[in-house]
């Protein structure tokens, strides 16, 4: 151990000056600050502390590696256009874009990936790690493991769909608002205004507890209360594209409100509008797991994110890590698409480094 | 203070990159000026010569996204390029000042004028708020602002633009500056605001012998204001001399070309034969927004083939008749007549047929073109819409308008908005409105956005277009230049009536009516001695005041 402590810090103060020769001022802040913390936490916590730090500094070399090789690879194979805007993706959004599609893929061919069945029972309740249950079983003795990639499926699957329905009706409703106006846009904006009035998780239990849960109620019942924000965000952003003469031009040929909103209005808002959807599939995703973590969301025995964290709850008294995987596979996900949002943001806003 | 011809600004060399697609690109490639105390140095170029670039680097300042890459800049013995920040701001607002082009945009419309006036002199601790306060109104009353005493607790938009420019003016002389910057000042203004404001510069420039650096494309009104004129090209000086030698003898081609921009003038085509019904009929419309009323009994007819050129001051009623006969904003009273037939009020009861015979061309091309749509999109669209094109026949004929309009289709048939200039822009603007057939095309202000050598390109595009096509035009400017090039028929409108019309040739002969008389002879005249004849004539010194009295 003790070797392991001395390579540590003299590493550590190698690399620091080496970076201060060579005049790379992050790597140099970055460097020293993580010698100090390594000093003080080295003389609190001793050894082991040292080698977490390590564990750590470790993953997110990794996980920036990774990201890095991801977007070479992808600048490579992509045809032109889309290479040159992988070009400008920061390492965060390659990251996030990378975890995406791992979720993509698990989603995907769950059952292929999967050693066991969504439902199945295969060891005994809260079973420990071994090689056959790589993550331990649940409180009725299912594979942590399988279910996990089932409840990709079935949080991100209803989550897209979700969002999507709201952003079909909220950008449609906020475009018709905007490009028609007069009494069209008031009785719409009213609605809205009513709908936004109420509190949105106390709304979601009352609706669910009137029509019942199921997936597709839940979908549709949380597009509902969702789809207000998309109204007006789309309403605001197309508000200062439809005073445009273009806009003035494509009326006076007579063109029909269809037309100008899908053709003339909506390519000039999507950039926001992604934006938008990246965030708010977050929120809507955050949702459903609130409402499966109060027992109506998603319905057992379906495997999903939320009700997992739940059903395994009891677990965190003991100090076990349990409940904590199917949060940390919502958090890595909510992170993951806000990287990418960023990026995105980034790339509509023009602003330039 | 020192001698009164001393040098007071010194450019040598002046090199500025700015930074696009990845790199840096020289935009200024190594500029000379040289300014006295109390001279007045004209800069003249089109769009993207660099005339507001150098301007700023007199400050030195650049704009984002660009660095003075070599030279120097000498204000009264100090080198700006390598001054501390701390040390240009002292110099700022206290001994350089700047008049920026839009004086709408830069003041701030949350605080009073005089709130804004006091806030540099307060801030280089020339004065106290007090003295401040009375210099502001002393200014006020210098530029001859109406009210001196009262116009300066006023919001900006409570007063108008060419009172703003000059509210502008008094607040860059409010530390006694010796050097001033005008980016276009007047550009935004209409002749007869255009008037008052050179006036007061001019006169006030005099008075604190101040020096000045006057930026515009405009060379009647350089030929005003500088005793020294430097023609720019693309970042290089062209050439430079005395205001005086310059018009007169201007020794290198581009100088030469651009003095001879205002030559281009179509001869009057002969009037309609008397039988003939009018292409568009305007009787007798009356408009208003809300309680508002801006157009009042407005009549006059158009025929096929003829140009008419609607003029006035800006909220005179020009582009609001465009808009009625257009049908966007239906008349309280009166009607649209076309080809005898009277139209329905509203373009959504119009039938495709009455929508596709008039077109618009826009003054701001720039918003007149969706940024996301590509040039082969947004000319074939109109020949999609009523022609019914599809596939190879729509590639065919948007073609064919891209070769009317002079641009190569291959090359811009793909393009976005973006990756064109302004001026091609607006000729995408006309192929569009070609595209439907029309027999009419209203045209707002369609020049006015434009340097003088590319907006002669599309007069001279729109006249060819009209012999060919036998279009009848409305011609909607405030530019009496273009006026007197390309109108058949002019109508003078002054809130919101028809004060005066005729054709061209009567209209430029005296007599007028009182307004197109002022209007004519506020236009500038390349002679240098203008402004002061004019200010003879129209009663000593005090133009402004003239002016405004004849307006009202």
């Amino acid at each position: 151990m003790l070797t392991f402590v001395i390579i540590y810090y003299v590493f550590l103060i190698v690399v620091c000056c080496a970076a201060a020769y060579y005049k790379h001022r992050t790597a140099l802040l970055l460097l020293f600050t993580l010698l100090c913390v390594s000093l003080i936490s080295g003389l609190l916590g001793g050894a082991s502390v040292l080698v977490n730090i390590t564990i750590c500094v470790a993953l997110l070399a990794a996980a920036a590696g990774l990201s890095y090789s991801f977007r070479e690879a992808m600048i490579q194979i992509l045809p032109p256009e889309a290479a040159k805007l992988m070009r400008t993706a920061p390492l965060t959004a390659a990251f996030g874009l990378l975890v995406i599609i791992a979720y993509i893929i698990a989603a995907v061919f769950a059952p292929v990936i999967a050693p066991f069945g969504e439902a199945e029972v295969v060891g005994s309740s809260f079973a420990p790690p071994d090689d056959v249950m790589l993550l331990g079983g649940d409180q009725l003795g299912r594979d942590l493991f399988s279910r996990l990639i089932y409840g990709a499926r079935n949080t991100v699957g209803i989550a897209v769909m979700t969002t999507a329905i709201a952003f079909v009706v909220g950008t449609l409703g906020g475009l018709v608002a905007a490009s028609m106006g007069g009494w069209v846009d008031q009785v719409l904006g009213r609605i809205v205004d009513t709908l936004m009035a109420i509190p949105q998780l106390i709304f979601a239990l009352l609706l669910l507890t009137i029509v019942g849960t199921s997936v597709l109620n839940l979908t549709l019942v949380i597009a509902l209360l969702y789809s207000p924000l998309i109204f007006r965000l789309a309403r605001a952003v197309a508000g200062n594209i439809v005073v445009m003469d273009y806009i003035e031009a494509a009326r006076l040929r007579g063109e029909s409100t269809w037309y100008l909103i899908t053709k003339e209005v909506l390519p000039n808002i999507t950039a926001p509008l992604a934006a938008e959807f990246g965030l708010r599939f977050c929120f809507v995703f955050l949702a459903i797991s609130a409402l499966s973590f109060l027992g109506l969301g998603i319905q057992p025995p379906t495997a999903d994110w939320g009700s997992m964290v739940r059903e395994n709850a009891t677990l965190i008294s003991f100090g076990e890590v349990t409940p904590l995987i199917p949060a940390a596979a919502i958090a890595l996900l909510t992170v993951a698409v806000n990287f990418v949002v960023d990026w995105m943001l980034h790339i509509s806003s023009g602003l330039k480094e | 203070m020192a001698d009164e011809k001393s040098v007071l600004l010194e450019i040598k060399n002046l090199k500025i990159e700015g930074y696009s697609d990845e790199q840096w690109i020289e935009i200024v490639h190594g500029i000379d000026l040289t300014l006295h105390r109390g001279e007045v140095m004209g800069l003249i170029g089109e769009s993207g010569a660099g005339k507001s670039t150098i301007g700023l680097a007199a400050m030195g300042f650049t704009r984002d996204g660009c660095r003075i890459s070599d030279g120097t800049v000498l204000f009264d013995g100090m080198d700006l390029t390598t001054a501390t920040r701390g040390e240009r701001r002292a110099l700022r607002g206290s001994r350089i000042a700047y008049v920026a082009q839009s004086a709408a945009a830069s003041f701030n419309p949350a605080h009073k004028l005089i709130d804004q006036h006091t806030e540099s002199s307060l801030l280089h601790k020339v004065n106290s708020k007090n003295e401040s306060e009375a210099d502001a109104i002393e200014l006020y009353r210098r530029l001859r602002l109406p009210n001196p005493e009262e116009i300066g607790f006023r919001y900006p938009h409570q007063v108008s633009g060419g009172q703003l420019q000059r509210a502008m003016t008094a607040m860059a002389m409010s530390c006694r500056p010796d050097l001033i910057i005008f980016d276009e000042p007047t550009t935004a203004l209409d002749v007869t605001t255009q008037i008052e404001v050179l006036a007061a510069v001019r006169d006030i420039v005099d008075q604190f012998n101040t020096a000045a650096l006057y930026i515009t494309h405009d060379l009647a009104v350089v030929a005003q204001m500088a005793d020294r004129i430097k023609v720019l090209l693309k970042g290089d000086e062209v050439e430079e001399a005395e205001t005086r030698k310059m018009l007169a003898d201007p020794s290198e081609d581009y100088t030469k070309s651009l003095w001879a921009v205002r030559s281009f003038q179509r001869d009057q085509k002969p009037p309609p034969p008397a039988n003939e019904t009018p292409l568009i009929s305007v009787k007798n419309v009356s408009a208003s927004y809300g309680p508002v009323k801006v157009l009042d009994g407005v009549s006059f007819d158009i025929y096929r083939g003829q140009t008419v050129a609607v003029v006035g001051e800006s909220g005179s009623g020009k582009s609001t008749t465009a808009r009625c006969i257009t049908g966007l904003l239906p008349p309280t009273q009166g009607e649209i007549l076309y080809d005898g037939q009277v139209m329905p009020p509203k373009y959504q009861d119009r039938t495709k047929d009455q929508l596709r015979q008039a077109q618009m061309i826009y003054q701001m091309a720039d918003t007149a073109l969706n940024p996301k749509k590509s040039i082969g999109e947004i000319i074939g669209r109109p020949l999609q819409f009523y022609g019914g094109l599809r596939g190879a026949d729509l590639k065919k004929a948007v073609d064919q308008l891209l070769d009317q309009i002079e641009l190569e289709p291959s090359l811009y048939y793909h393009r976005l908005p973006s990756e064109l200039s302004g001026g091609q822009k607006q000729r995408v603007g006309i192929a569009r409105a070609l595209a439907a057939e029309p027999s009419f095309i209203i045209c707002d202000e369609v020049t006015s956005a434009l340097d003088q050598l590319v907006a002669e390109g599309i007069l001279r595009l729109l006249d060819r277009l009209q012999k060919e096509l036998n279009l009848a035009y409305m011609f909607i400017t405030h530019d009496l230049a273009t006026v007197r090039s390309i109108a058949d028929v002019v109508v003078v409108m002054k809130e919101g009536k028809v004060v005066e019309m005729g054709p061209k040739d009567e209209m430029f002969q005296p007599p007028h009516h009182e307004y197109t008389d002022l209007l004519l002879s506020s236009v500038p005249e390349m002679d240098p001695d203008w402004l002061t004849n004019l200010l003879e004539e129209r009663g000593v010194d005090n133009i402004g005041d003239a002016a405004h009295q004849k307006k009202t």
